[in-house]
């Protein structure tokens, strides 16, 4: 029987998208718990088992909740701006890889949602286009908080934008593809891992991850004791909840980038032909420390000032991240690959 | 070639219309109960004073401006990182070298401009 291929993007896309939203339901419920647990409490044990259910419990309250809109806000875009955040943030996730090929039968079925040629620059233009839900966000509240906290929040995404993509050309340079397909089967032993390559550039990139979503130690655009609650100030309901999932699935999509450039991707160590649902869950594994790690670092660091903020980001980063990439230039050129 | 890109595509519809849904959901479903007070932007209980629509401070513009000239550059550095195993293996590297090299150099310099007339000084 003949498969229809738009029956096999639909599946694909069902599948991603849907693993992307649990994986951010989740991660706000793991939010409250490792925050607990690393505290000595217990954290929401009351829906579900382990509280399980917390986030659809909440999903469910949040739809229910009651919707401000401040006077004086500019009403089309404060409606807008929590979608323009979120969207740019999930569509990144269709051309990560989240696993190898899969052979069943005649079908060799890639996984990822899209496979193309294009993919980082794919995803660093749409990573880049969330900042806007943020800024009309806050500007659109009239509200001084918000204002300022979107202010700060655009200021450092586009400082540390830089330092993300020289990183992630670095492994292009190496890789000679923007294929991120091509660039995690490269990766097929753990000694061909491009973290062994290059490891300031995983740092670098590390760090940058936790800026780019505004997480702990920078969050600065929504540091409470400073600006209430930042750009989203003013949200309520839904609206609200759609700012937390853009940020969950940006921090997802970032581990999962990470994982894909310097991790291998789904490769597992010393067993190159595993088959593919190992794959799977070793790059689950490999994500899943990342996100892991960003709730670690929240309980760790003490937040940053904003001045240092920015000093890090361009007097240490970009340098190092520009001189990573010459060095890196200058091996390719002088044949040491 | 193209068809590559057509899961995109309905990827961006199920996006859009997952993010619009969750928009207009909540329009419809929540109670509306609206007060001078709740309608008031929240500053800690005070009373707002005047708008928020105020003038920003240059840093964030200066900040932006410079985003935008090394954005450039970066995307001028793509076309480079994509080919340069290439090149380097047709025996051209060490000259492709040499002349990202000079490109990113220059803005080096740049950058080393802007850092001694302190515009990355934050709070100054």
């Amino acid at each position: 029987m003949e498969v229809p291929l738009p029956l096999i993007w639909l599946v694909k896309i069902v599948v991603i998208f849907g693993g992307l939203v649990s994986t951010a339901a989740l991660m706000s419920l793991a939010e409250r718990k490792v925050s607990a647990w690393m505290q000595y409490r217990i954290g929401p044990n009351r829906v579900g088992p382990f509280g399980l259910l917390q986030p659809l419990a909440d999903g469910v309250k949040f739809i229910f909740k009651e919707e401000l809109i401040p006077a004086g806000a500019n009403k089309f875009m404060f409606r807008l701006a929590p979608a323009l955040s979120a969207a740019p943030a999930m569509l990144t996730m269709a051309v990560i890889p989240i696993g190898g090929t899969v052979v069943l039968g005649e079908y060799s079925i890639p996984l990822s949602i899209a496979d193309v040629d294009i993919g980082v620059l794919f995803l660093l233009a749409f990573s880049g286009l969330s900042i806007y839900g943020v800024i009309l966000g806050g500007w659109a509240s009239n509200s001084k908080y918000s204002l300022l906290g979107g202010l700060r929040a655009s200021a450092q995404m586009i400082s540390y934008e830089l330092t993300l993509i020289l990183t992630i050309l670095a492994v292009v340079a190496l890789e000679g593809t923007l294929n991120l397909r091509t660039i995690s089967e490269n990766q097929q032993h753990v000694g061909e891992w491009n973290i062994w390559t290059q490891p300031l550039a995983f740092v670098l990139f590390t760090i940058t991850m936790f800026a780019e979503t505004n997480r702990h130690p920078f969050d600065f655009a929504e540091c409470e004791p400073e600006l209430v609650g930042g750009f989203h100030t003013e949200y309520s309901a839904m609206r609200f909840a759609l700012y937390f999932l853009g940020e969950y699935c940006a921090m997802t999509v970032l581990s999962c980038l990470n994982a894909t450039l310097f991790l291998g991707g789904p490769s597992v160590p010393f067993w190159p032909e595993a088959p593919w649902f190992v794959g799977i869950a070793a790059f689950c594994l490999k994500a899943g420390f990342f996100l892991f790690l960003f709730l670690w670092v929240r309980w760790s660091l003490p937040r940053m000032r904003f001045d240092q903020l920015m000093r890090l980001g361009w007097k240490v980063f970009l340098p190092l991240a520009l001189a990573n990439l010459l060095i890196t230039g200058g091996f390719i050129a002088f044949g040491a690959h | 070639m193209l068809e590559s890109y057509a899961p995109i595509l309905i990827y961006a519809a199920v996006v859009i219309g997952f993010a619009v849904a969750n928009l207009v959901i909540s329009d419809l479903l929540g109670r509306k109960r609206r007060t001078i007070d709740k309608d008031r932007p929240y500053e800690s209980g005070m009373t707002p004073e005047g708008s928020a629509r105020v003038r920003l401070s240059i840093h964030f513009y200066l900040v932006a401006v410079l985003f935008i000239l090394f954005d450039v550059e970066s995307i001028f550095l793509v076309p480079w990182a994509v080919s340069a195993r290439a090149l380097s293996e047709a025996g051209v590297g060490p000259i492709v070298f040499a002349e990202i090299s000079l490109f990113v150099g220059v803005l080096a310099i740049g950058l080393a401009y802007v850092w001694r007339k302190g515009g990355l000084e934050w709070d100054r």
